[in-house]
């Protein structure tokens, strides 16, 4: 009896996904997966930080709508915040989560960058792949930068009025901030419900349309080989299938990323300042976020060498130079016959890391 | 024919799945097991706080639910001959005075959808806009058109000063 339930089951499936297959190309799809392989070699740990990006952001869509459905922009905000973090039930694990996952999404961005970077994935027909990613970077920070004013405490209100001050050296900036990013003359709540519109809407469609086309370029040009592979002649170098073998092991790794991430929300909760109040003066040590503190280190080094507005205007256009030929690797260090060009792009990449990390450190033992 | 199809071959690094036992039930049994079991309670942490957080302000409402006793003081009361509706605990209510000051009190919400009622000095009658549902303004019966059932009356107790509705 029962036996012969199992083999009418069998049956049904088979016949729902013929009827599915006929309609939607399963089977080329599964024939698809079954050719894509994925190289192993002892630098393959690092192809798993786009996954875990992809996670995280994935994490950053399900807190966030959760938060959406408390959450009040404009002068309300600050106390619905409050109410998410100290009254409502779990509200204090959802905001911490969100907040968690936002720091950690940043970390796994950066580290994903890097190691392309140094295992040249971005040469030649990869390009474009570089080029989305340093978009959807540039989009995580501004994700960052307009979801930190949204609780409207004290410490959103300064970061946000210095972060929006900094841009304003340049000429004609001013004007356009105050018009159509500030909406007025200062930060108030008015603000609070752009950022709002930009954080919940503006930003998530522009970066699900990069990111499709940042992972339709993954699955048209596959993993890339680090160097040290490629000189490797081909029956020595290794692979695993796509599916299921290395996607079991990117859901390991979203696991591990889930539980870290818990652990973290669990143990230290993202608390909430004294009410945003233009009229007082600001908090002493007042600093942004991690990931603008090399940049606010060198504007502030910069500020005290060469004072006025020159040092900013000097800061600013380091950085938009210094971006510019990040975004130009590619086309500089192209392919596997770059020689000394691959060399001197190595070299640039280490001088950026070491940059980052020791301004970022100096920015820190400095506040 | 699918079979004949001929894919790159995987080929795992030495060494690897090279201690896996093969095809041994038993322990497939279990690893699908732990599995499961690791599953459910993976969507267990995550359904409970998200059920919790949504449900959070429903649950407070439900403590209004308790309430079943009300003050109103006199200079709140409707003018003889008229009514008003008040909120009571999470209910809506409607105190009608008549001309005669006497009291009744009734639950707002008509039996047939959930509209609010309300009090129809000029024929005496509580009626319901929606469906044309109408009742008796002493008792809460329903005399006319689609309500099942009559109001839910609340007992009006005259004290000094005031007027103390209750639920029993």
């Amino acid at each position: 009896m029962a036996k012969s339930s199992s083999i009418d089951l069998k049956a049904v499936g088979t016949k729902v996904w013929d009827w599915c297959d006929d309609r939607l190309g399963l089977e080329a799809m599964r024939e698809m997966a079954a050719e894509k392989t994925v190289p192993v070699h002892r630098h393959s740990f690092w192809y798993y930080w786009g996954g875990i990006s992809l996670f995280l952001f994935i994490v950053q869509a399900f807190t966030g709508l959760l938060l959406l459905v408390y959450y009040r922009p404009g002068p309300g905000a600050y106390d619905s915040v409050r109410a998410i973090t100290y009254d409502l039930q779990f509200g204090w694990f959802v905001r911490s989560l969100h907040s968690w996952a936002a720091n950690l999404m940043v970390v796994a961005v950066f580290v994903h960058m890097f190691s392309v970077v140094f295992m040249k994935a971005y040469r030649r027909p990869r390009e474009f792949g570089w080029w989305t990613g340093l978009a959807l970077l540039g989009l995580v920070l501004l994700f960052g930068f307009s979801g930190y004013l949204l609780p409207w405490d004290e410490l959103s209100y300064f970061a946000t009025a210095v972060g929006l001050e900094i841009p304003r050296s340049i000429p004609g900036i001013g004007t356009l901030i105050d018009n159509v990013v500030q909406g007025g003359p200062e930060v108030s709540d008015v603000t609070v419900q752009r950022f709002f519109a930009l954080h919940v809407f503006i930003l998530p469609l522009i970066f699900l349309g990069i990111l499709g086309v940042h992972l339709a370029l993954i699955m048209k040009h596959g993993t890339a080989l680090p160097p040290s592979e490629e000189d490797k002649p081909e029956t020595e170098r290794r692979t695993i299938p796509f599916f299921p073998n290395f996607a079991a092991r990117d859901m390991v790794m979203w696991l591990i990323t889930l539980n870290v991430l818990s652990i973290l929300a669990f143990l230290f909760p993202w608390q909430l300042g004294q009410p945003a109040d233009p009229l007082a003066a600001a908090p002493e040590g007042i600093h942004p976020e991690w990931y603008f503190m090399s940049q606010f280190q060198v504007l502030k080094v910069l500020g005290e060498w060469i004072p006025g507005y020159a040092g900013e205007v000097i800061g600013i256009a380091l950085f938009t130079v210094g971006g510019i030929l990040w975004g130009l690797l590619p086309l500089y260090d192209n392919t596997r016959e770059s020689g000394a060009r691959g060399r001197r792009a190595t070299w640039f990449a280490l001088a950026a890391l070491i940059g980052l990390i020791v301004l970022t450190i100096w920015g820190y033992a400095a506040l | 024919m699918s079979e004949e199809k001929s894919y790159p071959e995987a080929t795992p690094p030495e060494g690897e799945g090279d201690d896996l036992v093969p095809d041994d039930p038993a322990r497939r049994k279990l690893i699908w097991g732990g599995m499961g079991l690791a599953a459910v309670t993976y969507a267990g942490a995550i359904a409970y706080p998200l059920y919790r957080f949504l449900a959070d302000p429903a649950e407070e409402a439900a403590e209004l639910a308790k309430v079943t006793e009300m003050e109103i003081p006199d200079d709140e009361l409707p003018e003889p001959g008229s009514a008003t509706i008040f909120q009571f605990g999470i209910r809506k209510a409607i105190l009608i005075r008549g001309a005669d000051d006497a009291m009744v009190c009734f639950s707002a919400i008509c039996t047939h959808l959930g509209c609010t009622v309300d009090y129809q000095e000029d024929q005496d009658r509580i009626y319901c806009a929606c469906h044309g549902g109408v009742y008796d303004a002493e008792t809460g019966q329903n005399v006319a058109g689609p309500p099942p059932r009559p109001l839910e009356e609340y007992r009006v107790e005259r004290a000094d000063g005031k007027v103390i509705i209750h639920r029993s």
